[in-house]
């Protein structure tokens, strides 16, 4: 529901971080600092061992956070003290979920104050038993649609998502690009009415990012060109990059026709 | 596609439509008799099938029971690998497809796969993880005379999981041209029935073989698994038989595990249902969910995953998950050098040592899987023997 409610006040910026990237202690702290910056919603990545669907630079993250400590319980504790100032929505693979048990996980979420769910290698067809844990506990199952889906699929997704649709931009894996490219457009235009979209994969830039709302996005996902950031220390540029891009969003949609 | 509970297609959205894509390709090649007599034609010219089935003389007088030698090691380059390099080789062409990538372990499916690019006229490129290109460098050089692309993967463990992951990572941006050759019996569907219906020529002919031979299917069956193609296709024609099927995986240096490193790549032995390269299987994995390194002196069986129906197999009772260690497996080695005159690849090895350990779960007259030959293993048995 919180989520929900925060796309009301679209447009919107979502950062993804790695947690326990550098450390977990440092991250409830980046959290809060997202926030102040303009972040709207935090997604909180839960480092994996093999995050297939992840370019070069998520993949070094994951790897530092895992050797800094992280793990599933280290990562609850840390979204519980990261307080409450954005929503959050955890951002994982499903061996991970599967690992911990289901229902544990969804209600784990509850708990902490997460409130949705991003799980990039579990498309619907195979994602109805974490849908009723969810459903259980009140968390949104956020699904992915890419260029590539078809019509009818891109329909079913659309119906089977909560919160919002997570459109990936392109073809690939995660990682900073430097064009917006007329697949992401025609994928925009491509989704009912009526459905949340964000839109993430390869968005680096504040250029980027407002050609994206201009297309007819509700938000903008930002996640290695802030990992980046933090995997060079450069924190104050990291909140100069989210007030930069949620500023140009936000001209963006004052600029923007009115879409669904 | 699953097979009880394990399968599925547990991949990020950008390959759900390549996977479904493919899955309907292959059923449609499935039902056509020009692509069947294509790939016979191939198999038996080009790869040289069928293999023998061999009355083992000396190794049977050793362990006191008939012991037959399926010879997948006589197959073009070297191991079983092509059966499924050639069929999924085919389909990409009729798909339209200009590239081929794979990852590879020990070698074998990267020269199959190296083999296929050469012979029917694809881009080729390879993932092989860094510490498997320093241990297999005459894999490596194979590949790169016919013309493939041997490409370094410093990810992770470094090994045959990551190679797979950089794999998976490629095709999510080239699909369009591309085609993943997987080479074993393991991923998301349609990669475990499709592998395991190209490796089945494999039992067939060993079904037919000891038929001829003997009057009578064996009493069992053995072979070697790390992801389980070698496996799946010579079991496949027998699971509605009276035949015990021993699944051997690598032991390695034994059960033991520490945070991030499994001491063996016994996925059936010693893992735990989860989801790895696109199925629900059995994997070696910590609590959390992380996926261990696996470790075997066999490169080919270094894998922290198995495939999904040799985990469901396994879980009825159909298949007997069995292990050899890195000493059982170097003694099979060894012991079918000298008795027989044939030198099995490491990961065969392990099926021989296993059959060595335990004669007596064998029965009286029993088939082993020799999936490839050992020239590629020398430089590997020799550091063994000094270390």
């Amino acid at each position: 529901m919180r989520i929900l409610e925060a796309f009301s006040h679209s447009p919107l910026l979502i950062v993804y971080i790695c947690s326990g990237d550098p450390s977990p202690q440092a991250t409830p702290d980046l959290v809060r600092r997202l926030a102040r910056a303009g972040a709207d919603i935090i997604e909180l990545g839960l480092p994996h061992s093999d995050p297939i669907a992840d370019g070069p630079t998520i993949q070094a993250a994951a790897q530092r956070a895992i050797a800094a400590g992280m793990n599933t319980d280290v990562y609850f504790d840390v979204a519980s003290v990261a307080g409450d100032a954005v929503p959050l929505i955890f951002m994982g693979y499903y061996n991970m979920v599967y690992a911990r048990g289901l229902d544990r996980f969804a209600k784990d979420c509850e708990d902490s104050g997460i409130s949705g769910m991003i799980v990039p290698d579990l498309p619907p067809e195979e994602a109805a038993p974490l849908k009723e844990a969810c459903v259980r506990h009140g968390v949104d199952l956020i699904f992915l649609a890419a260029p590539n889906t078809p019509p009818a699929r891109l329909k079913m997704i659309c119906e089977e998502t909560s919160g919002f649709l997570y459109l990936v931009a392109r073809k690939g894996v995660t990682g900073a690009r430097s064009d917006v490219l007329q697949d992401t457009r025609d994928l925009i235009a491509r989704v009912p009415g009526g459905v949340p979209k964000a839109v993430g994969f390869g968005i680096s830039t504040p250029e980027q990012a407002a050609d994206v709302i201009r297309a007819g996005a509700d938000a903008v996902i930002v996640g290695s060109a802030c990992v980046d950031l933090i995997a060079k220390g450069e924190i104050e540029r990291l909140e100069r990059l989210v007030k930069d891009m949620k500023e140009a969003i936000a001209r963006a949609k004052g600029k923007a026709p009115i879409v669904c | 596609m699953k097979f009880g509970r394990y399968g599925g297609l547990f991949v990020p959205e950008t390959l759900v439509q390549p996977l479904l894509e493919l899955a309907g390709a292959y059923e449609q090649m499935k039902n056509s008799d020009e692509f069947h007599r294509e790939l016979k034609n191939l198999l038996k010219n080009f790869a040289g099938r069928p293999t023998p089935l061999y009355y083992a003389r000396n190794l049977s007088r050793e362990l006191g029971r008939k012991i037959y030698l399926k010879r997948e090691d006589l197959v073009h380059g070297g191991a079983h690998k092509l059966n499924n390099t050639l069929g999924q080789g085919l389909v990409a062409k009729r798909m339209g497809k200009t590239r081929l990538i794979a990852e590879t372990g020990a070698g074998q499916h990267g020269v199959a796969t190296a083999i296929v690019g050469a012979n029917l006229g694809f881009e080729t490129q390879i993932y092989m993880g860094e510490v498997d290109i320093e241990r297999q460098k005459m894999n490596v050089y194979r590949m790169q005379l016919m013309g493939a692309e041997v490409i370094p993967v410093r990810s992770g463990s470094r090994t045959l999981k990551d190679a797979i992951n950089e794999a998976m990572r490629d095709w999510a941006s080239t699909f369009e041209h591309t085609h993943y050759l997987l080479g074993t019996a393991a991923g998301a569907h349609p990669f475990p029935s499709m592998v395991r219906d190209f490796q089945s020529v494999i039992g067939e002919e060993a079904r037919r073989q000891i038929s001829e031979a003997e009057g009578r299917l064996p009493d069992s069956i053995v072979a070697c698994v790390g992801g389980g193609s070698n496996a799946m296709g010579i079991f496949a024609p027998f699971l509605k038989d009276r035949v015990r099927l021993l699944a051997v995986e690598a032991g390695g240096r034994g059960p033991g595990k520490t945070d991030k490193i499994a001491d063996n790549g016994a996925s059936l032995g010693y893992g735990t249902d989860g989801v790895l390269h696109g199925a629900l299987t059995k994997i070696l994995q910590d609590p959390y969910g992380q996926i261990l390194e696996s470790y075997s002196v066999a490169a080919g069986l270094d894998y922290p995953g198995v495939g999904p129906e040799l985990a469901y197999l396994a879980e009825t009772g159909r298949v007997h998950p069995r292990m050899a260690d890195d000493k059982a497996a170097i003694r099979g080695f060894r012991a079918l050098s000298r008795f027989e005159g044939i030198i099995p690849a490491l990961e065969s090895a392990h099926a021989i040592g296993y059959a060595m350990s335990e004669p007596e779960a064998l029965g009286e007259l029993t088939i082993i899987n020799v999936s490839g030959r050992g020239d590629k293993d020398l430089a590997t048995v020799m550091e063994y023997e000094n270390s």
